[in-house]
């Protein structure tokens, strides 16, 4: 099977799927069933054809394997050019196993324009997919802010009352970042003469040249994350944003920063990324404990774990420009831990939302009483989001602070303070909304959770667990692609350093 | 066998906790009193191969982080200092789960407490059985966990869900420090597990760490950095605050958790890196004032406060100070002696406390009590008992303990260690009062309580008082069967390489040489202390009354602990609130959305509105404009020419 195009059937299956729904006609309560179904049966079978992915990738090796191509603007030397490594493969797993569950949870929140919001999230999952994928820099660039659109309409029709504003917003901000980057592009065709990514990743840039084109996509990514101060766009986006929208939001588009840094700015701009860490550091440890402290007062069920989301992306970008092992392995995983993580709070506040039709944390309490299997998977959640050991939350944060310590242990010391204000902000949330005397009558008519609610979480419990317990076997297919970028990025630095040294 | 001894209660707590409602009260109760049971006496045979047999075991369950010199497993480690935790937390915990059928059987969510339980045994066994510091951070963080589950149990109370928030975050600033110290360590020796850390310890006496903007000796750095997670979890001075609120929780739970084994843990966690802390004087030392500053700080306000219980977690704060500087002067023996015979007595006094508020109709003032020794013989008896134990009286098990640690602060023969065992004679004598003032307060003299409780008072059922009985008989008798092996000469024999002690630190060694009245003089200050609490309490009951007026300051002072509470309050929590509204509204409202993405947007649409004015739709105005246009030009053109 392996001379399958299965990087393309993964991605264009949910296209596939979209097309499907488009061309279902009738009654609507018809077509809505329908809908559902076909999106659902789709993402399902992308997330298995994902698994043969899974399957015939070879760990053993930093090369990019599945690679399949076609010429596309042969003229420019610009071509349609598929292939995973061990970092990207991990993400395309990340989407396709999260779609699923979003498409069930909007099963019954979702009731108008079912057709049309279900076409959206199939749209978004292959942009999602192909942009992982990519191994040419204009492909990669048309999926990254192919994203944006699907997601642009999910917030703006099916969202909260201030929904146009935070879609714009959201818009607005990304798309200044990316600006930046498009410029970026062009003036690396200009100097390498391609956009295969594998050529440019061994194409070395001027010094001065490299630090233009890091801030460039920098820019791109920074708000992607998001890091501090360009991170305000985040929470208005998740408060307006329907269920789905946010989970998939956290669980995967935030990670496109971090691994647009992994996949651009180390490997491409190694010096620049050696200059500029200490940049990135403050940034992040000034994201770590601000958004920590304004997560501790938040209101807004919604607007506190999308302030959590940015403290734990901190981390990452930590993570990132440590330059080791322990440091880059431990923000791949925890991108992957923090997607399955806060996805599955975010849908924790849908399962209530759906209920009381309010995010305000007051109009909660004693939720325990009536809804105990839910208090059970929120709090299970929590700890897992708090980093306790045995989750997946644990093993991302333990070996960021650990390479981050190799590296700098002040950036460690102020970095693991989150360890601590992330418990506080999580445990008084979840005191709020779970705890206390159930006093009022529409909170007490709320029901437990649902088979289908059930349904959603069992998976992303599971995957807590085993990336918490066992997480080698995602660590395992890391390490050839990480140890290369290591290898790479230190190869690139002692070569300038004798370059200056020769110069002198 | 090994693995069961672990694994069993985690079953236990599974099926309780995800089946309980569906098979219902009675088999939860069956189910986790049968799993913890079990793994009790398969502890008994553990001590027996392990120690009796030194026959140290290693068991590989998965593999667990791989990554670049990190190599760490999930592996069970028995030596001689796990065995004898298992015995402890095992039993004690057995006997916990029993008595809980009974104490618990008006709760709703029996199920769910027996659950926690099972988890929280669980944890704590995976802690004890660490064979690297990934997994002791498992076990440490689990037993946090079951903690603040358990405190906040009865959820419904706000001052139960505050005071479990408090625990756990409390523990979380110990926790970084436990972090930062296990990444030192790894920095320091390259591994995590506990052979590789300790073989290559001795080889890094002097190396010097330049850490956070200081050179210190590594050593040094890492033993105070994991220290700090100990206070943390022991509930040492400075990171006390959570343990008294911690009695929020059902009874059970103080005797289980917060008496008798996870706030040891932070103890275990020294006496298991001694091999580290044994290279570090500074440390050690360090060790040694914070625990007994801590045994004499929480002896003063156990003796003003009135809650049963707290006064009992003031007085388990208090005795953790004692294994603590009891290992600072390395004697770590003495401390995990303490450490055993503490679990018991000390298990046995909180459980005993809870037959009394049973009985009192969940009274726990002691100020409302008094009088009922007659209505409740048994549990007075044992509570007795448990009192002579915590004072050290002989033969009682705590008499042992106590002595060895004094003994081996005087033994230390340095000055740290004179202070400690003057500051723990003190304590002790405090220790005595307080115990005796509970005692009598509780039991004797003319009820204060109304009629209406004093009719109700009756002794626990069975299933609450054999519980209790099999903690006596370790109050009393674990002293006199322990001391021979754990800190007499049998010593070096029974803890085997599961404690290292350099040479130049011979406190265990001298503490059997020390002068008669050094060993005499705790023996004396807790009989002085019971002497006094009798004067006080029972002959001459003003007397306390008017001490308290003359020194009103002094006594408001312990009343409210120290205030050590309303300074934290001011120094950290409403910081906090404060800068995040802050930072909320005046960070991400005001500057960086108003200057950013609202600034600019409203900047674009001003300037757009300026613009689009020009354009008002009168022939004039485009006339007017044309013509100065024109003017200007013309001007321009004469005078760029001419």
């Amino acid at each position: 099977m392996t001379d399958w195009p299965l990087l393309s059937i993964t991605t264009f299956l949910p296209l596939l799927g979209a097309a499907f729904i488009l061309t279902i006609r009738g009654e609507e309560a018809a077509v809505a069933r329908n809908a559902r179904n076909v999106a659902l049966l789709t993402s399902l079978a992308t997330f298995l054809v994902s698994l043969l992915v899974w399957a015939n990738f070879n760990p053993a090796t930093a090369d990019f394997q599945l690679v399949d191509q076609a010429r596309w603007l042969p003229g420019f030397d610009i071509n349609y050019k598929m292939g995973v490594d061990g970092i990207s493969v991990l993400f395309v797993l990340l989407s396709t196993f999260l779609t699923p569950i979003c498409i069930l949870s909007a099963w019954e929140a979702v009731q108008k324009r079912v057709k049309e919001y279900m076409i959206a999230f199939l749209v978004l999952e292959t942009m999602m997919v192909g942009m992982f994928c990519s191994l040419d820099l204009v492909l990669f660039y048309m999926f990254f802010e192919g994203v944006l659109i699907p997601m642009f309409v999910i917030i703006g029709v099916w969202g909260g009352p201030r929904r146009v504003y935070a879609a714009f917003k959201f818009f607005l901000y990304t798309l200044l970042g990316s600006v930046l980057m498009l410029l970026a592009i062009l003036a690396m065709y200009h100097d390498a003469h391609t956009t295969d990514i594998q050529v440019l990743m061994t194409h070395s840039f001027p010094r001065a040249m490299q630090t233009w084109l890091w801030l460039a996509f920098f820019a791109s990514f920074a708000v992607k994350v998001p890091m501090w101060p360009v991170h305000t766009w985040l929470p208005d986006a998740h408060v307006e944003a329907p269920t789905a929208g946010s989970v998939i939001l956290a669980g995967v588009l935030l990670k496109m920063g971090g691994y647009g840094f992994l996949r651009f700015s180390l490997p491409m701009f190694p010096l620049a990324s050696h200059d500029l860490a200490g940049v990135v550091f403050t940034l992040s440890i000034i994201a770590v404990v601000y958004t920590s402290l304004v997560a501790l007062v938040q209101q807004d069920m919604k607007k506190l774990i999308a302030y959590s989301s940015v403290a734990h992306m901190g981390f990452v970008t930590i993570g990132i420009f440590t330059f080791n092992m322990h440091g880059i392995e431990g923000s791949i995983f925890q991108m992957l831990s923090h997607g399955v993580v806060s996805g599955a709070l975010f849908l924790c506040v849908g399962v209530v939302y759906d209920r009381l039709h309010t995010r305000e944390i007051a109009r909660y309490g004693g939720l325990a009483k009536n809804m105990p299997a839910y208090a059970l998977v929120f709090m299970f959640f929590t700890m897992a989001s708090v980093g306790l050991p045995g989750t997946s939350g644990f093993v991302g944060e333990f070996l960021v602070l650990m390479g981050a310590f190799e590296a700098d242990n002040w950036v460690a010391l102020f970095a693991a303070t989150g360890l601590i204000l992330g418990a506080a902000y999580m445990l008084y949330l979840y005191r709020r909304i779970v705890f206390g005397k159930l006093t009022k009558d529409d909170v007490k008519a709320m029901l437990d959770l649902n088979r289908r609610e059930v349904l959603m979480f069992v998976p992303l419990i599971v995957m807590v667990v085993w990336l918490g317990v066992y997480p080698t076997t995602f660590l395992q297919p890391l390490h050839a692609s990480v140890t290369k970028l290591i290898n790479d990025y230190q190869l690139a630095l002692s070569a300038a350093h004798a370059v200056s040294v020769a110069v002198r | 066998m090994y693995a069961a001894v672990v694994f069993l209660p985690l079953l236990g707590a599974i099926i309780a906790g995800f089946f309980g409602r569906k098979i219902g009260d009675r088999a939860s109760q069956i189910v986790t009193c049968t799993g913890v049971g079990l793994s009790a006496f398969l502890s008994l045979a553990i001590f027996n191969e392990v120690v009796l047999q030194s026959h140290v075991v290693t068991v590989h369950v998965l593999n667990f982080l791989n990554v670049q010199g990190i190599n760490v497993s999930w592996e069970l480690r028995f030596d001689t200092l796990t065995a004898v935790m298992l015995l402890v937390v095992n039993w004690v915990s057995f006997m916990v789960h029993v008595y809980s059928i009974g104490y618990m059987h008006h709760d709703p969510s029996v199920p769910r407490f027996q659950s926690y339980l099972s988890l929280f045994t669980f944890a704590m066994l995976m802690l004890v059985t660490a064979n690297n510091l990934v997994q002791l951070f498992f076990g440490w963080e689990g037993v946090g966990l079951a903690s603040y589950l358990l405190i906040g149990f009865w959820h419904e109370r706000p001052s139960a869900s505050a005071a479990a928030i408090k625990a756990f975050v409390v523990n979380r600033v110990g926790d970084f420090g436990f972090a930062l110290g296990i990444f030192g360590t790894f920095m320091l020796t390259g591994s995590l597990g506990f052979d590789a850390i300790f073989a290559a310890a001795p080889a890094k006496a002097a190396v010097v760490f330049h850490l956070f903007g200081m050179d210190v000796n590594a050593i040094t750095a890492c033993c105070l950095l994991l220290f700090v997670g100990a206070m943390g979890k022991s509930a040492q001075l400075g990171l006390h605050t959570w343990l008294p609120d911690a009695m929020e929780g059902p009874t059970p739970v103080s005797a289980l958790i917060h008496a008798a084994t996870m706030v040891t843990a932070g103890v275990f966690m020294v006496a298991r890196m001694s091999p580290l802390f044994e290279y570090s004087d500074t440390a050690l030392m360090v060790v040694t004032i914070v625990g007994a500053c801590t045994a004499m700080f929480a002896a003063t306000i156990g003796c003003v406060q009135n809650d049963i219980k707290r006064i009992i977690a003031y007085s388990t704060c208090s005795q953790l100070g004692y294994m603590f500087f009891a290992i600072g002067v390395s004697g770590y023996q003495a401390g995990v002696f303490h450490l055993f015979t503490h679990a018991f007595f000390k298990a046995l006094l909180f459980l005993g406390a809870g037959s009394v508020i049973h009985a009192m109709s969940d009274e726990q003032d002691i100020r409302r009590m008094g009088g009922i020794a007659k209505h409740i013989p048994v549990t007075c008896a044992l509570m007795y008992i448990g009192s002579l134990a915590l004072a050290g009286i002989a033969p009682f098990a705590g008499h042992y303990s106590k002595d060895a640690i004094l003994e081996a602060a005087w033994g230390s023969g340095t000055a740290v260690g004179h202070f400690a065992y003057w500051i723990g004679v003190a304590a002790a004598f405090l220790t005595a009062f307080y115990s005796w003032r509970l005692l009598i307060l509780t039991f004797h003299g003319k009820p204060r309580a109304d009629e209406h409780v004093m009719a109700h008072v009756h002794e626990s059922p069975a299933v609450m008082i054999v519980p209790l009985l099999v903690l006596a008989a370790g109050a009393v008798f674990a002293g006199w069967a322990g001391a021979e092996s754990f800190v007499g000469a049998g010593r070096e024999h029974f803890w085997g390489k599961a404690i290292l002690l350099l040479a130049s630190h011979p406190a265990m060694e001298n503490a059997e040489h020390v002068p008669a009245l050094i060993s005499m003089l705790p023996a004396i200050a807790a009989v002085s202390g019971i002497v006094v609490a009798y004067l006080f309490y029972m002959l001459v009951p003003a007397l306390p009354r008017l001490l308290a007026q003359v020194f009103r300051p002094v006594h408001l002072f312990l009343l409210n602990k120290w205030y050590v509470d309303e300074l934290y309050d001011f120094l950290f929590v409403r910081p906090a609130f404060w800068l995040g509204e802050g930072l909320w509204k005046g960070g991400d409202g005001a500057l960086i959305d108003g200057v950013g993405p609202d600034g600019v947007a409203a900047a674009t649409r001003d300037i757009a509105r300026r613009f689009s004015a020009l354009q008002s739709g009168y022939l004039y105005h485009y006339a007017f404009s044309m013509l100065t246009g024109a003017a200007v030009f013309v001007t321009w053109y004469i005078v760029k020419v001419g």
